[in-house]
């Protein structure tokens, strides 16, 4: 079986074992989150040895070209050297501002070091100064010169409560990316368009629709925001003024209590989604769901977009 | 599979763009189909048909990159939840129905039928 060498401490994975496990297994301290090849935030670069195409899908280009990968999803042929990237990879950003969007969901702004350089809709990994990492969506579009985040606060999440209650504006946290596919492209204006999220899977279409409408989009776009209750919604009114200066937007809220599923919801309002793209992000099992059903719609499977916020697995 | 044939079949769809809808038309119909569709519940729809996308598109350029053995290890797990000859034949009816819909000429969807045909010992493991 292959060895890794991680800054001179090395380890033979057993069969079976990704990077990610093996290194550690060795007490390495390799920052990771979902461990299923979603969030990025495992991201190592091989300084010898290949990783194998299977751990760069989705990786942009040029972090390809610097044989980055993604440790957890990572099963090499042969030995490896790997290190942690370096700049060009990582930055850092200021923590400008922080303000509550509803009682769960916190409003996070980044002056990054560099101008951004996302686009809308594309996500983040933070990363605190002890190395923990978790992707957010980024809700600003590059030239407004920050970075918006909408982080939910889970119960004794690391990330989200660590935000609410011990982070003020001033600190310092690593950032990389940006990355995803998750984003709106000029060429089709009038092309109807389906943006559907749960929770703070409104993020990314905060950033979308705020950029198709920049851009000109002229065609129909009909905005979903699911939640449990009337509580789960945030930046109603925003939407509602922008839906109000552009008849082509609708928004509609979804509420699990009031109008049932937001799948159903949604199919049974767009029994035909031929034509249409689509971005659905949010809760895992609602963005795979909807996006099984909008295919079976009718929508190209190339005109589908998504995030699924996939949270660690609870033991890690 | 041989070369020639995957020519074929590309200029008849006509197109990378075209093999793009028929996965699309194909994998609907298997998604929609009670006989089968079971087996899918689960499995990422982006890596299924990113998967068959490539392949397809690789399949009539290039040379193929997967063994009888892929196809035994990438079912196994299916054939002991069940998979059997009539959920074979129903796909295999599934992706004649879809290059009808598409105009392929009968003889080639024949051809396509017994390409599929040469895979069932290995994907029902036997
Ligand atoms: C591509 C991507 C984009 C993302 N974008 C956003 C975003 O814009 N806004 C946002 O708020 N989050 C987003 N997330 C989720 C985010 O990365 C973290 O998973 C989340 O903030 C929880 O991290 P934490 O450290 O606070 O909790 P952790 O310490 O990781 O979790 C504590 C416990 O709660 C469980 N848990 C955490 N979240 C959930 C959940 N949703 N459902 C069930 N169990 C859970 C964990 O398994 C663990 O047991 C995104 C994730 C991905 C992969
Ligand atoms: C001529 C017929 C076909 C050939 C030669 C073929 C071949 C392939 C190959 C080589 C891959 C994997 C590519 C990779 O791993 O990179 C693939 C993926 C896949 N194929 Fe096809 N295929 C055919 C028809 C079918 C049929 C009939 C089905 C069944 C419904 C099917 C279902 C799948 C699925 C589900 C995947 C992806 C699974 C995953 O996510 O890992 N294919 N195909
Ligand atoms: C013509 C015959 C078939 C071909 C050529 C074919 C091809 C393939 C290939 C190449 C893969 C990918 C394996 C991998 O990535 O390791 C795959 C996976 C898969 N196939 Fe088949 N297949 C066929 C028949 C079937 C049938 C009859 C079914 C069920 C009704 C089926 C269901 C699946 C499923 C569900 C997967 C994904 C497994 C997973 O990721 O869990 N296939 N197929
Ligand atoms: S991508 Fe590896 S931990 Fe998320």
């Amino acid at each position: 079986m292959p060895v890794i060498d991680w800054e001179g401490q090395q380890v033979q994975l057993a069969a079976g074992e990704s990077v990610l496990d093996g290194l550690l297994r060795i007490g390495a301290d390799v920052a990771h989150s979902c461990r299923a090849g979603v969030c990025q935030s495992c991201l190592l670069k091989a300084s010898s040895g290949q990783p194998g195409m299977a751990s760069q899908a989705g990786l942009k280009a040029a972090w390809i070209e610097q044989s980055c990968f993604l440790a957890c999803v990572c099963y090499p042929a042969g030995d490896l050297a790997v290190e942690t990237p370096g700049a060009g990879v990582r930055s850092s950003a200021e923590l400008i501002g922080m303000s509550w969007l509803s009682p769960t969901v916190l409003r996070v702004i980044l002056q990054p070091e560099a101008p951004p350089v996302h686009r809308a809709g594309q996500y983040l990994t933070l990363f605190r100064d002890d190395g923990l990492a978790r992707s957010y969506s980024i809700a600003s579009l590059a030239d407004e010169g920050k970075i918006e985040l909408h982080v939910r606060i889970v119960p004794d999440g690391r990330m989200s409560s660590w935000l609410a209650q011990l982070a003020s504006p001033g600190i310092t946290v690593g950032i990389q990316g940006p990355a995803g596919n998750c984003f709106y492209t000029t060429g089709a204006p009038d092309q109807p368009l389906l943006l559907a999220a749960t929770g703070t899977g409104l993020a990314p279409l905060y950033g979308i629709v705020r950029e198709a409408l920049e851009q000109g989009h002229c065609g129909p776009i009909w905005l979903y925001h699911g939640a449990a209750n009337s509580e789960g919604l945030y930046l109603q009114a925003e939407l509602e003024a922008l839906a109000a200066t552009h008849p082509n937007l609708r928004y509609r809220p979804v509420l699990r209590d009031r109008n049932g599923s937001i799948t159903d919801f949604i199919i049974n309002t767009h029994p035909q989604l031929k034509g249409w793209r689509g971005f659905i992000c949010g809760n895992p099992d609602f963005v795979n769901s909807l996006k099984k059903r909008v295919f079976l719609s009718g929508m190209a499977s190339r005109e589908i977009h998504s995030d699924a916020f996939v949270p660690a697995p609870p033991s890690s | 599979m041989q070369r020639y044939f995957m020519n074929t079949l590309y200029e008849q769809l006509g197109g990378t763009a075209a093999v793009e809808a028929a996965v699309d038309i194909f994998y609907r119909k298997v998604l929609s189909d009670h006989r089968i569709s079971h087996f899918f519940e689960g499995v990422d729809m982006d890596h299924q048909i990113a998967k068959q996308k490539a392949f397809l598109t690789m399949a009539f350029g290039g040379p193929v990159h997967y063994t009888g053995q892929d196809m035994r290890r990438g079912h196994a797990h299916l054939v002991q939840r069940g998979l059997n000859d009539s959920h074979f034949d129903a796909v295999v009816e599934l992706l004649g129905q879809s290059l009808s819909e598409l105009n392929v000429a009968p003889g080639l969807i024949a051809q396509v039928a017994a390409i599929a045909e040469s895979t069932r010992a290995d994907v029902l493991n036997r």
